[in-house]
């Protein structure tokens, strides 16, 4: 990376992998749950995130100066309701196919905790562009998980990928499923991502022992 | 001393700033791209009556409208009749497809007649009468377009929502759903019944057209629950339209 100097290419790359804000820092489990049902909602959702944490934290960062500190995070909470009311709208007026997909997610944005964390803990205390570049990575760095879980559960849930039958027809008995194989359908509820974000973690601290925290 | 933005009076001005720039901000928005987002429902509308009429251009399994360009046109072409059911009173109304069920719902409940709007569309030599209906999922709206012959036997039926859960819920509007309804009696016996939404259905590959079911989705109880909760209020009150058609 050379257009970046080491310490801003940490600031992307870190939120990756050892400091990844679901499996390191655990926020935005919410979300994470919600929507990692199938592959493109997560995909969907991590584009929405990138936006506006990006965004996000460059008004902050920019702010930062003027802000009182005790009202610091209900005006956190209004640049980040702004900033979804306005995507949100301009979809609707431009792009209104997409704006349907994205519905549903809008709320979930604003109380995603990743995107208030950042503010607070680095937009806060930052230059915009370094802020910029911290929002992306902690936005690609739970788009990450985010589309991982949302692979397997999709794809053990409804034997799909992305709406494509990759396993074979459930009801016409094809492909793996002529050999008996059935889908699972507890990876289609919620309670299956916490357990699918937890074997990612387990994954991630076993090969680094560095993380583990006694 | 005290830095200066940490003073009291300094924080009440500043909420008070931020409120302003950020209420006009979303005022302008809001107002400014008003009229390109109704003109997109609009549009909508007239696609989702057509899609339920099978005019659509969907592939092997996914669902798509016709494109925004070519709706209006096709719209003319093959929606015949627009018509507003009052009562006894049966009015055409070229607009009538701009009417909010919603409110209409709401109307009734205050006592008002209620205004059931209906689109006669005609493909191929065949007739379709198509009704929009309105409930409610599990979290947000729901809402359809259904499209009948004169013996209301589903033809066609196009579903969407407000804010069902990805991937389970909002499965309603994936092909797999939508075209199980096809070819459904909402009659048995002569008698309105509509179309349950079943789990622990005896039939999923839905062979059995007859038996007023359809296969529910895994996961989504209350979303399916509300799909055929609205199919037995709503097009119920079509049924009297649909006897005077039969009689005359």
């Amino acid at each position: 990376m050379a257009l970046l100097s080491k310490k801003d290419s940490k600031l992307i790359l870190d939120p990756l992998t050892d400091n990844n804000p679901i499996t390191i820092q655990v926020l935005g489990i919410c979300s994470a749950l919600a929507i990692t049902a199938e592959l493109k909602a997560s995909i969907v959702m991590a584009i929405s995130v990138l936006f506006v944490l990006g965004l996000g934290n460059v008004v902050i960062s920019l702010m930062r100066n003027i802000i009182p500190s005790k009202i610091r995070i209900i005006v956190q909470l209004v640049v980040v309701a702004t900033l979804v009311i306005i995507v949100d709208q301009v979809l609707k007026a431009f792009a209104y196919e997409l704006s349907k997909t994205l519905s549903v997610f809008v709320g979930l944005i604003i109380t995603n905790c990743i995107i208030m964390g950042r503010f607070e803990a680095f937009a806060l205390g930052n230059g915009p562009w370094r802020s910029f570049l911290d929002g992306v990575g902690n936005a690609a760095g739970y788009g990450i998980i985010l589309v991982i879980v949302g692979f397997f559960r999709e794809l053990f849930g409804s034997g799909t990928l992305l709406g494509f039958k990759v396993l074979g027809d459930p009801i016409e008995k094809t492909g793996i499923y002529a050999i008996g194989y059935e889908n699972n359908g507890f990876m289609l509820l919620s309670p299956m991502a916490l357990i699918v974000v937890g074997i990612i973690i387990w994954v991630q601290r076993s090969r680094n022992k560095a993380l583990i925290e006694d | 001393m005290e830095k200066r933005t940490e003073k009291n009076s300094y924080t009440i001005l500043f909420a008070i700033g931020m409120v302003i720039v950020v209420g006009s901000l979303l005022a302008f928005a809001a107002s400014a791209l008003k009229p390109n987002i109704d003109e997109n429902k609009r549009l909508e509308k007239q696609q989702n009556i057509l899609y339920a009429m099978g005019i659509n251009e969907n592939d092997e399994s996914s669902a798509n409208f016709v494109s925004t360009e070519d709706a209006p046109q096709l719209f003319d072409q093959y929606i015949k009749k627009q018509l507003i059911i009052e009562g006894d009173k049966v009015t055409e109304d070229n607009q009538a497809y701009l009417i909010d069920v919603k409110k209409e719902q709401a109307n009734a409940k205050a006592g008002l007649e209620r205004r059931l709007p209906l689109f006669i569309g005609e493909r191929e030599g065949k007739t379709y009468y198509i009704a929009p209906i309105y409930g409610k999922g599990l979290w947000d709206a729901i809402w359809a377009y259904i499209a009948m012959d004169k013996d209301m036997v589903i033809q066609g039926a196009y579903f969407d929502h407000k804010g069902e859960t990805p991937g389970l819920g909002a499965n309603i509007k994936e092909r797999f759903f939508m075209d199980d309804f096809i070819g459904e009696h909402l009659k048995s016996n002569g008698e309105f019944k509509g179309v349950d939404v079943a789990k622990g259905n005896a039939d999923p590959k839905n062979e059995n057209k007859t038996d007023n079911e359809v296969d529910a989705i895994a996961g989504a109880t209350i979303t399916g629950n509300g799909v055929s909760a609205m199919i037995k209020s709503d097009l119920k009150l079509y049924v009297p339209y649909f006897e005077n058609l039969k009689n005359n």
